[in-house]
């Protein structure tokens, strides 16, 4: 794990961050670039399934996978970095069926050489959250030393969403005691944050669902679940909720509106990506970490802290 | 912690006497509730089969009910008669028509995974939700789901172009579920965006229909998974006892 060099990784966006969750592509990267590490695009990539394509079938989701592992394969790279749970997991999920899942190599075998490219082959290339990618290149001393503590004085609710720790069986690398991740109380976010001086509140809901597979299709339940989120938050004395997945984000931000307008249940708390708290903690502009395209405002607080 | 499982007991199956003596013993009024015996007689016996079929299913027949599912729950919490724990016991039992009762909230899983964290047997509870809800649409008990639509949709959209067309994908859902798209808090939504964001953003957050993302020299894969995906959904008609083509 932390042997490996990750100053110079693969890097997979994904649709996501090609879209609404833009503001996360630009910070990972503005960071990254602060901090003197590199990300080399994958070349033509492809979605990675997202949720949707696992529930038509399970095979055809770990081939879309498979095929972004084995462009990063074929570039010359053991380490694949992807910032969105939803890709991050289901490049995981493609890794862990192809090393177990009879079905799943076979399927992956036959659409491959059918497309005509490389089969990829399991085991060569591992996939990180940009969470990972921070601490094992960078380090919690020096992302500390490069904040000098200007997220001080600033509650911070982390907020992890489903993908990134569940299914646990798809994260042999977690729960592995000091110094890996949790699956049950993850603390990544956390440190990183608490390293640039952030004050963590004791937030129960960290890996609590926002429906964000219903975002729209079951919309009223979205907009309970993430309404629950909020107002924890808030009670926890949380002013920021800090994320790390673009489809938790956004829903987040578009059920805050929608519970405010069919509910009339207006919450207070702000909503910004880690990465964003994390570039303006580093000194970086409220501008180029994107702030202004995140749906929401978070101006008022930025300012109160001095940041951006 | 709340009684996840009380809703079993529907409210038609429980009798109170206002005046009833049995044997010499007085059995009027609450003390004295009865739950009336049912007998079931209809079994589906290839159900638990036929679910196992599913893309999800695979492992129903794993679960011992120790109801780690439906206690980790997110949507049981909101919604106790969402009860994956109990669904996989009329499914296993074969009690099609207790199934069916449940048969429009049964798409309604978040895929959050809290059962499979939780399941001590590997049952993969969220992909049996899935395998359900799929079951139900092919036997045509219930209609397409909005969340079905979507999965449609963006399957579609992935095959075709190997990416997620955000634009594409959200105006058919909303046509294809018959939602307007002038929801007041889409609206709000969408207005406090233009007011900040500069017109280049606009096109790529995919609201316009201009910008069409596509992997390039795609077109092989979309012929291979495409027939993979057909061969599948055949496979899983023919598990069903269906034959012939046709959208679901
Ligand atoms: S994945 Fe579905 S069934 Fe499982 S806990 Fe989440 S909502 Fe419930
Ligand atoms: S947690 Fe697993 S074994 Fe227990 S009832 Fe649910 S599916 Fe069955």
């Amino acid at each position: 794990m932390a042997d490996k060099d990750r100053k110079r990784v693969a890097y997979y966006p994904g649709c996501t961050l090609e879209g609404t969750g833009h503001a996360y592509n630009r910070s990972t990267k503005a960071v990254g670039k602060e901090l003197g590490l590199e990300l080399v695009e994958l070349k033509n990539w492809n979605c990675c399934g997202a949720m949707e394509v696992k529930n038509i079938d399970n095979q055809v989701q770990t081939y879309l996978s498979a095929r972004n592992l084995a462009i990063a394969e074929e570039m010359g790279f053991d380490t694949v970095m992807a910032p969105c749970n939803g890709c991050y997991h289901n490049l995981k999920k493609a890794e862990y069926d192809l090393e177990h899942n009879p079905t799943a190599i076979a399927a992956n075998q036959r659409i491959s050489q059918k497309a005509g490219h490389a089969t990829y082959h399991p085991g060569k290339v591992e996939t990180i959250h940009a969470l990972d990618w921070l601490i094992d290149a960078v380090g919690l001393d020096e992302m500390a030393r490069r904040a000098q503590g200007r997220l001080k004085g600033m509650k911070v609710a982390n907020y992890y969403g489903c993908m990134y720790t569940r299914p646990r069986h798809i994260f042999p690398e977690k729960d592995k005691g000091p110094g890996s991740e949790s699956t049950l109380k993850p603390h990544f976010m956390d440190d990183i944050l608490a390293a640039a001086g952030a004050e963590n509140v004791e937030f129960p809901l960290k890996t609590a669902c926002c429906g964000g597979a219903h975002a729209l299709s079951d919309s009223d339940i979205s907009t309970r679940l993430v309404l629950n989120i909020l107002e924890t938050a808030e009670a926890c004395g949380a002013e920021v909720i800090a994320t790390e997945c673009p489809t938790c984000h956004t829903g987040l931000e578009m059920h805050k509106v929608r519970a405010e307008k069919t509910l009339g249940r207006k919450t207070n708390i702000k909503i910004l990506y880690f990465t964003q708290l994390l570039g303006m903690a580093m000194g970086l502009s409220a501008k180029k970490v994107g702030v202004n395209e995140n749906y929401l405002d978070s101006s008022d607080l930025l300012k109160s802290k001095g940041l951006g | 912690m709340p009684i996840h499982e009380k809703s079993l007991i529907r409210p038609e199956n429980l009798v109170t006497n206002d005046n009833l003596v049995i044997d010499g013993v007085d059995v009027s009024g609450h003390w004295s509730t009865f739950i009336k015996s049912r007998t079931v007689t209809d079994y589906n016996e290839a159900m638990q089969e036929e679910i196992a079929a599913m893309p999800g299913g695979e492992n129903i027949h794993r679960c011992w009910q120790c109801g780690s599912c439906t206690n980790a729950c997110t949507v049981n919490a909101v919604n106790p008669e969402f009860n994956p724990r109990y669904w996989i016991y009329l499914i296993r039992t074969g009690m099609e028509e207790e199934l069916l009762r449940d048969k429009d909230i049964i798409w309604q899983c978040v895929s959050c995974n809290k059962c499979t964290y939780a399941c001590p047997r590997d049952v993969f509870p969220e992909g049996v939700m899935k395998a359900t809800a799929h079951w139900l649409e092919l036997k045509g008990h219930t209609g397409k789901s909005p969340s079905s639509h979507f999965d449609d949709d963006f399957t579609e959209s992935i095959i075709d172009t190997g990416m997620i067309e955000e634009a594409r994908v959200l105006l058919t859902f909303f046509k294809r579920t018959k939602q307007p798209l002038a929801q007041p808090w889409l609206i709000a939504l969408i207005t406090s965006l233009l007011k900040k964001m500069p017109v280049g953003y606009l096109f790529r957050l995919g609201f316009l229909t201009v910008f069409r993302p596509k992997v390039r020299n795609w077109s092989k894969n979309r012929v291979a998974l495409q027939e993979y995906v057909d061969e599948r959904k055949a496979a899983q008609r023919a598990a069903l006892g269906m034959t012939g083509k046709g959208d679901h």
